[in-house]
Order: C-alpha cells, then structure tokens, then sequence
C-alpha cells in the first residue's frame, strides 16, 4: 500500500500511465478530506448499490398482487417491523417499491447525462471555438430553447410525446442541453485566445484536433460540476413529471408517480407520499454534496496545483 | 553609513520578522529572520521571484496573508504588532501607503479617477468635499500631470499605464504618509515612462521628507535610484550594501545577479549564469527533506 | 523590394500594415514596415509596449489575419492560408511561459502533438533528443507544467518549438516574463541552438541590452513604424542616430535625474 502510494505521488513519474494516475489520485486525496462531498460520495454509491441489488434487498415485489379480502386486510398498513415503509392501496410494500424505484431514478440519470451534456458540450465549445456565423445559429437556436421555462416545456414534450417514463426522459434531456452549452461556450471563450492555444494552431493542429484535445478538457471539469449540481434538479423534474401523470404510470414505482398516489392519502396515511419524498431528497442531497466536492477538486483555479 | 545618519531619527525598525506560509506541503517560510532599520531615506529590497520580497513589504503594512512574527516591528516609535485592526487601517491610510505593480487592479474599474481621489482624501482627512477637490488637484499637478481637470474625469481604464501610476502615487501622497512601500511600481512600465514615474517619487520623497521602501527586481536600476539596497535570497537579506557601492558588492549573489546581465555581456560569449549554493542559507533544511515532508502531509 | 546580400533572405516583409477595427476606429498596429532577415541570422525587433512589434511577429505566424502587403518566407510569398508545410519551417516561443503551456497537458504530451499532427516515425527518439537540446531533464518528462519552474517551462516551450525541426524561430520577448538569472540561461540556451542547428531569429523584446547582445541587426520601431535599422557591431555597439532610439538607449542606462528632465514624453 505504502509503495502503491509514493508510486502514486512520484515527482517524476516514468510513463503517461503514472502520470494520469498520480494526478487522479491527487483529486481523490483533496475529496477524501471534503467530508460533505465523501457524505455525497456515499449516498450516490449507496444507490447504485441499491439499484444493482434491488430485487435482493426488496423484500416484495413491485406489487403484491393481492385481491379481494387479502388486499383490503393488507393495504394502507402503517410502517411496523413486516412493512418497514407501511403498505400502500394496493397493499404494495413502499419500502420494497423505492428499493425497485431506484432503478428508474438511476435510468433517468444514465440516460440525461449521457444526451443532454455531450450535446450541450459539443454545441457549446464548437460554438466558442468558431466564433463568428456559426455562433451567431448555434447561440439563437439555444435562447429560443432557454426562452421557455423548462419545466413548462418539458410538461409540453412529455404531454405531447404521450405519457410514459421514455417521454419525461426525453424531454428532460432535451430541455436541460441549452444552460450546458451556455456554459462550455463561456468556458471556450476565456481560452480561446490563450497563447498554448495559439501554440498548438502554430503546430497545424486542426480545428477538431484543438476542439477535442486543447478545449475540452479544459471546458470538461467545470460540466461535471455543473451536471453533478444539476443532477438533483433532473431528478426533481422527473418526479414532478411523474407527479403531474406525465411520467412513468402506475403501476411503475417511479418516486414522483409514488408521491402522487399517495397525496389523496396525505391526512391518513402519512406514509405514503413521506418515504418517496425522502428518498428523492436524500439522493438530491446526495448529489449536491458530490458536486460541491467535485467542484473543489476539478476547479481549474485551485485543481490542477497540488 | 546611512546607517549611523538615520539612527538619530529611525522610522522603521524590523528585527527577525518571519512570514510563513501553511500549504499541504507543510509551513513554507517566505521570509526568515530578516531585520534591518531605516531612517527617511530611500531603501530598495531586491530579489528573484520568490525571494520573499514583496511578502515583507505586505507584512510591514499588515496585509500579509501568512502568518506574521517579529522580535521587532516598530513603526515611528508605535509597536505595530501591538496594533488593532482598526489602529492598523488608520496608520496604513495615514502614516504608512503602498504602492502596487499594476494600477489597473488597485484602482475601482467603474469609479471616475476624481470620485476615488476624493473619497480617500475625505476618509483620511475629515476634510470638506470642496477642500479635498483642490488637495486632489495640487496632488495631480504635483505628479505633473499636465491636465488635472480632464484625468479627474476619466475611468481608469482610459489612461495609460504610466499615468495610472502616476494617480496611484498621487492618491497615496495624499495624506502625507512618513513612508512609502512601492511593490514594482514601474516594472509594467516603459523604460522611458519607467523612469519618469521614478523621477516623480524621487522629487515627492526628498520634498517632504519621507522613508521610501522600493521593491524591486531590477538591481541596477534600484541602484541607480535608491540610497541602500537589501539583497534577499529565499526569504533572507544576504547583503546589505550602499547603492553606490553596488560594484563592490561582497556575496556571490549579489555579484551573480549583476553579471548575467546581457548589459555588461561580450557578445558572442555566453552570459554568466549563476549558480545557487545552499550555503547562502543559514538554517534550511535542504529540498529533499522538504520534499519528503511535503509528501508525507499530503497523504 | 530586393536588398542585395551574401545570405539568401528567410523573412521578408515588404510595405507590412497592420491594422485593427473598422472605418472610424482604425487603428494602424503596423504602419508600412519593411525590412530582410537573413538566413541565420538573428534579427530583433526593438520598441516600446503598443509599438507593434509582436503583431508583425503574430502576423508572421499567421494569427492575424487583416493586413496589407507582402510578408516572405525563404522566398515563398505567404498566404492568408498557412498550410502544414509552413508550420514545419516557421515556429513560434512566446513571452509568458506559464501562459503558453497546456495546464492540463503533460510535458510528454506537449512534445508528443505535433510530431503526431506531422506523422513523424519514431517520436519517442525525438522527444527525448529535443529535450536534451534544451537541457531538460529526463525526469521531467511526465511532468505537468505547473510543477516546472519558469525556465524550465521556457525550455519546454521552445523544445516544442524545435521539436519540428524548423529553420525559423519567432521568439516573442522569450525572457522578459523570468528573472534575470534565468534570462541568462535561456538567452545562453538560444544562442547554443541557433549555433548548434543554423536557426534564423526574429527576436522581439523591449530591452535593447538583450537585443544587441543577440541580434546582428535591430529595428527600432514606434508607433507601428520602423523609425531606424541598426547593425550591430561585434563588441555589441550601436551608433543610433534617431533621437528616439538615443532615448531608449539612455533610458536602459539606468535612473539619471538630468537625463530624465530631457526625456521626450510620448503619452
């Protein structure tokens, strides 16, 4: 271990591959000491734990699949030692179904952060880098889409894409690339005309080769910031989805749908709309202690000196 | 000596001023037992980057951001370790001004040159807004600027950088300070405009009498300019020499820095360069202790 | 414009403007400039900030776009265009070290592009060939600049600049960003490189010590014109007979009271 570390913390380094390494580890040991971004850190990795393991953890399945006398006897069962979570109308186990429902959380958040950055990213930095007409469309064609409230224009997509979880991605993804690409646009312009940058035109480097290899990485860190901040408001923005009946439908276990149901029944059965809520805000939390602690690490300013 | 003529009538006493920097890589010492006294005459502290030369003139002013010691440091008779950070501000915008490298960053961007002029004067010196105009005025004139009433109005990024220090050192006279600390007020600087801005000081100074503190990395040109010059290297005075006997100087880098000047360069045969020897260090623990420390914090 | 010599021109400029903005705010960076570079030779371009001597520099490496007459290099007239084949001739050191090196690129990485961007084979060899030219350690090689001194990060900086084996080097103030000491090293450094690969300079700076010490002819220019051309003899003299280049040349003698009152004001 001790050897694995000053191989990590050499001064010199033999190959590229330390190099990356020793730099990575760096980062690692300046968000190790973060302990709001390790808290964030763990609640993330707790729910990809979850959600890998969901049908092991849950106790019941998604629905119980009772009927008649045995579902009036089980459902709306407040939380005790058998139903840690109560049951719902259904007599649905709502422990077993936030266990189940993280899948779906962690499937939007695969889906938006692998469309809506990457777009926002290549329109952004492309944008920045050319300057000129290519800026002057690529920047109109984002304000008309930040012109409009996102919620409300992802209301209208999912409502005319039809309900179902697929159309709130979608429409998730397609409302939130617009401020990813104001940002990489922002972040090309201050290095737009550094001298390393005039540099690498002055070896011939082309324009996708000052793009990808000069610009980006620079713009990179401060999106994952930024997408790590946001990863709670997309989360947000899918429940609220889910609330309002445009997202994922019954009997899904998507958390927002789940708040939803269990409105009717908030004087009743507490239980029902609460333990959803938690979980949306904890993993919300979640996120936004990750990205507080990533921001420390990856700012340019302060990163990269160590 | 000025040494003996100042003592009559010392300003400023420093005796084992340390500045230490906390990193990851553990304490870094920026300044190291330095002492010297002065008198109202013209001082120069030179040094390479990271000599710890601008970090003393921060830490005589109580601006340091590191942590600041002394046996000594007595300003004009007053302990300024001693001092609360409200007597502090007071002496600094008083007693005590200082002048930075690039007037662009000291100066408010959205601010007329004659608004910030006259607020500092009010706030320094409870005068009427109409006293502190014509105060403002003469101070321009006095840095020869040849039309006060068209830099009053202007922002300061429409003057150039050689007027901008010049308001900056008329802003700062303003109270009639007893010392000056100038951070490289002209390296941003022209030659030519370099050595009026000098020249300017240099008659305000001798004028009314007060202590100038330059600090600067160009030793012949502080030499040529200042009563005595302070040598630092790694945070410590190495030589401490009469400007005028600069040629004479005894350390190997004093007399390094002087000889890898293209100036006094044969052409066509390299420069000497210099080579840095531990022991001009009294008590540092040598880089690869450092080294391992540094590590050793991090993990 | 042909100026007769025993060395074939590698820079030629001939009636160069420059300007920048439009109509009413034009601002003329260049003013007609013209002036020959011999083949190995070192050539500087002396004046003051706003004197236009880095836009001709820039204007040469092809990052300025907008300007009038003719700018040669080995006898090729340059176009707005500057293809590969320009870049392997003509490179470019600039002033400000910690400016002009990828902060997120390893020094390996910074040598490695443009012999990738050019097809070299074998650029392991290369790169470890330009860094002992330069007098770069070994060990520095997977380093990242910010963990380099100031003259070691110049040094990588021209090491890139070499890495293509150019013919010309543009060296913007190369040192004027480094303390004196390390002005020395490098200004060593170039002079061993121009020697050891018959290079070509155009040395830009404001200090007229450095480039008489370097260059066997300098320009003097002030307000984006050439105000005089100077050779410079082998002790390192220049007899200047314009008055502004009389008063560069006492203002880099140091702080002389009586001089200063003589001092033509420019602002």
């Amino acid at each position: 271990m001790k050897e694995l570390k000053s191989w990590l913390l050499a001064e010199n380094p033999d190959s590229r591959k330390q190099a990356t390494l020793g730099r990575s580890y760096l980062g690692w040991l300046r968000f190790y000491h973060n302990p709001l971004a390790m808290i964030g850190f763990v609640i993330v990795v707790m729910l990809l734990l979850m959600a890998l393991f969901a049908p092991l953890i849950a106790p019941e399945g998604i629905t119980s699949g009772l009927t008649g006398d045995e579902l009036k006897l089980n459902r709306f069962l407040p939380p005790s030692a058998e139903h840690w979570f109560g049951t719902d109308g259904q007599a649905n186990d709502v422990f077993s179904r936030i266990v189940m429902g993280s899948r779906i959380t962690l499937l939007i958040i695969g889906i938006v952060i692998f469309t809506a950055p990457v777009l926002g990213f290549v329109i952004g930095t492309v944008s920045g880098y050319f300057g000129g007409w290519v800026d002057a469309v690529l920047m109109r064609i984002t304000d008309v889409f930040l012109a409009f409230p996102k919620l409300v224009l992802a209301l209208a997509l999912a409502a005319a894409l039809g309900r179902g979880l697929e159309s709130a991605i979608f429409a998730i993804a397609i409302t939130s690339w617009p401020a990813y690409a104001r940002l990489a646009r922002a972040e090309t312009l201050t290095v737009r005309n550094t001298d390393y940058l005039a540099a690498a035109k002055l070896q011939g480097a082309n324009h996708w080769r000052l793009i990808s290899g000069h610009i980006m990485p620079l713009c990179l860190s401060s999106l994952i910031v930024r997408v790590t901040l946001d990863m709670a408001g997309i989360i947000l923005t899918a429940a609220g989805l889910g609330f309002l009946g445009l997202g994922a439908q019954p009997p899904t276990p998507e958390w927002g749908a789940m708040i939803a149901e269990g409105r009717d029944y908030i004087l009743s059965y507490w239980w029902l709309a609460t333990f959803p809520g938690l979980a949306i805000f904890i993993v919300a939390l979640g996120f936004n202690f990750l990205g507080d602690g990533l921001r420390d690490v990856l700012d340019p300013k302060s990163g990269g000196q160590n | 000596m000025s040494h003996s003529n100042s003592s009559k009538n010392t300003l400023l006493e420093i005796e084992n001023l340390n500045v230490t920097f906390s990193s990851v890589h553990g304490p870094i010492q920026a300044v190291r037992n330095l002492s010297f006294k002065m008198g109202h005459e013209k001082i120069a502290i030179v040094g390479e980057s990271g000599s710890g030369k601008s970090q003393t003139g921060r830490a005589i002013l109580g601006l340091s951001e590191g942590n600041v010691s002394a046996d000594k440091l007595i300003f004009d008779g007053v302990d300024l370790q001693s001092l609360s950070t409200r007597d502090y501000r007071e002496i600094r915008g008083k007693r005590i001004s200082m002048i930075m490298q690039d007037p662009k960053y000291s100066l408010n961007p959205v601010m007329t040159v004659g608004k910030q002029m006259i607020e500092a004067c009010r706030i320094q010196m409870k005068v009427s807004k109409k006293e502190a105009i014509k105060r403002c005025m003469d101070m321009l004139e006095a840095v020869r600027i040849r039309n006060p009433q068209r830099v009053f109005n202007t922002y300061p990024h429409e003057v150039s950088g050689g007027m901008g220090q010049r308001i900056m050192i008329a802003m700062m006279l303003l109270s009639s300070p007893d010392l000056l600390i100038a951070d490289e007020p002209t390296s941003a600087l022209d030659v030519t405009v370099q050595l009026q801005v000098l020249a300017i000081m240099d008659d305000l100074v001798k004028e009314r009498g007060m202590g100038l503190i330059l600090v600067s990395h160009d030793l012949p040109l502080v030499a040529s300019f200042c009563d005595r010059i302070l040598v630092m290297y790694a945070g410590q005075i190495v030589e401490e020499i009469e400007a005028s006997k600069l040629n004479e100087a005894q350390h190997p880098y004093t007399r390094g820095l002087l000889s890898c000047l293209p100036n006094n360069a044969i052409k066509g045969q390299p420069l000497a360069t210099l080579q840095r020897q531990d022991s001009w260090l009294d008590e540092v623990p040598n880089r690869q202790e450092q080294d391992k420390n540094a590590q050793e914090s991090l993990v | 414009m042909i100026i007769e010599s025993q060395h074939k021109s590698a820079i030629e400029l001939d009636n160069l403007s420059i300007h920048f903005g439009s109509d009413e705010s034009l601002v003329k960076a260049v003013d007609q400039v013209s002036f020959n570079v011999p083949e190995q030779q070192s050539f500087g371009l002396v004046g003051e900030s706003g004197s236009g001597k880095s836009t001709i520099l820039r204007a040469l490496a092809g990052l300025n776009q907008h300007n009038d007459g003719n700018m040669f290099v080995e006898g090729e007239a340059l176009q707005s265009k500057r293809d590969k084949a320009f870049y392997k001739k003509v490179q470019m050191v600039f002033q400000d070290p910690y400016a002009s090196l990828h902060p997120r690129h390893t020094i390996d990485k910074i040598l490695a592009e443009p012999l990738a961007i050019h097809g070299f084979k074998d650029s392991e060899r290369r790169i470890a060939q330009v860094m002992e030219q330069v007098a770069l350690p070994s060990k520095f090689r997977f380093r990242y600049p910010h963990q380099l001194s100031g003259g070691q990060r110049q040094r990588v900086a021209i090491a890139r600049a070499l890495i293509l084996e150019p013919k010309i080097l543009l060296l913007d103030e190369p040192t004027s960003a480094l303390d004196v000491s390390i002005q020395a090293e490098i200004l060593n450094l170039l002079n061993r490189l121009r020697e050891e690969l018959s290079l070509t300079y155009l040395l830009v700076s404001h200090d007229l010590a450095v480039v008489s010490y370097m260059c066997e002819q300098v320009a003097v220019m002030q307000h984006g014109k050439l105000v005089e051309l100077l050779q410079v003899n082998s002790k390192g003299e220049t007899h200047a007979k314009h008055p502004y280049t009389i008063q560069l040349n006492l203002a880099s003698k140091g702080y002389d009271r009586k001089v200063i009152e003589e001092f033509i004001d420019h602002e």
